[in-house]
């Protein structure tokens, strides 16, 4: 189990990587920092599985005896909600400024904006 | 061509780490002592069965108060950036919307937003919370604005929303320094039957009005991106 979330999350990183490095437009930039946090928010989410646990949450099946030792890790979960906040803050203020490229130059590529290049 | 080279040498690095990290990985055991306390003393300290919410709102509550606050200059950033300077009147002639749109979102919009509402409050209680359910409420707004382009949601509500949810939000932390242990302590109300959904003290609460906050805020960035559209590009 944890070898696929594995997998998945370093592709996704390298897929999103790959993407912000070769892409020249900017819509697909933002994409790939999508993909390149969503493979971050998978990696940490497996870091905190312990082998047969079950979700942190104490119903019927988990009871309030013992928690400790059926449950996977909680705090990387919450870490991760915070995180998927803030990736979601970022991605709209990229649009956001995307959009106000493009009205400034009527272009989305990369390579029209050279002003600020040294 | 260089370019080229040098963006595969990156990868190619990057994924050579990954591999080594990937061989070294050992599946976990046992819990951090950190996890074990919150997963043995969680339901009697905080009274929530679903320790992430626990998490994400007593114990680290602090986080989520930055949270909001991140979102919401981001929402600030977002309408500052995109505000429409002149609005002309429309000159391109719309298409009409499909009906299978229209009658969907007459269906769904009124379910997609009780669907938000039962997940923020029963946050302590299943998976989801706060920042789910106002996100799944945001998914209203779009399907609102996806049947009727012309749709415009009205800035004064989302305002007063916002703020008032932001402002309780403060004010129940500020309780808990006065009535319980300290900054954002749920023990501000009693912490109830366990697994009923009034309890756990103020985590329903504090998630209701995150949730509130949220959902307007993710609204309002969404008017804010689609309004702009209408300016000519």
């Amino acid at each position: 189990m944890e070898i696929i979330a594995l997998i998945t999350g370093f592709a996704l990183i390298l897929v999103g990587l790959y993407g912000i490095l070769s892409k020249r437009n900017i819509i697909k930039i933002i994409v790939g920092f999508s993909l390149f946090d969503t493979g971050l928010h998978v990696l940490i989410v497996t870091v905190g599985y312990i082998k047969g646990g079950t979700a942190p949450i104490l119903d019927s099946v988990v009871g309030t005896t013992d928690v400790a030792s059926k449950i996977v890790d909680p705090v990387p979960q919450a870490l991760v909600l915070t995180a998927i906040v803030i990736g979601l803050g970022v991605t709209s203020l990229m649009l956001a400024y995307a959009l106000k490229m493009y009205q400034a130059k009527k272009s989305l590529d990369i390579s029209d904006f050279k002003d600020m290049k040294w | 061509m260089i370019r080229n080279f040098f963006i595969i040498a990156i990868l190619a690095g990057l994924a050579a780490v990954f591999v080594s990290l990937f061989w070294n990985f050992g599946d976990s055991e046992v819990l951090t002592p950190l996890a074990t306390h919150y997963a043995t003393n969680g339901a009697a300290e905080v009274g929530a069965p679903n320790l992430v919410t626990s998490i994400v709102v007593t114990y680290r509550g602090f986080d989520t108060l930055g949270e909001v606050t991140i979102l919401f200059l981001v929402a600030s950033i977002v309408s500052f950036f995109l505000k429409r300077e002149k609005l002309q009147p429309e000159t391109t002639p719309k298409r009409e919307t499909s009906e299978i749109i229209l009658t969907a979102a007459k269906l769904l919009v009124p379910i997609v937003m009780v669907l938000g509402i039962y997940v923020f409050i029963n946050g302590h209680l299943t998976p989801g919370g706060g920042f789910q359910g106002g996100a799944i409420i945001a998914t209203a707004f779009v399907l609102l604005l996806m049947a009727n382009p012309d749709f415009k949601i009205n800035h004064k509500i989302i305002a007063t929303v916002e703020s008032v949810s932001g402002i309780a939000f403060v004010l129940i932390g500020v309780f808990g320094i006065l009535l319980a242990g300290g900054f954002l302590d749920n023990k501000v109300l009693p912490l109830g039957t366990f697994g009923k959904i009034f309890s756990a003290g103020a985590i329903p609460l504090i998630y209701s009005f995150v949730g509130l906050k949220v959902g307007s805020e993710l609204s309002n960035i969404l008017s804010n991106l689609q309004g702009i559209q209408k300016e000519e590009m």
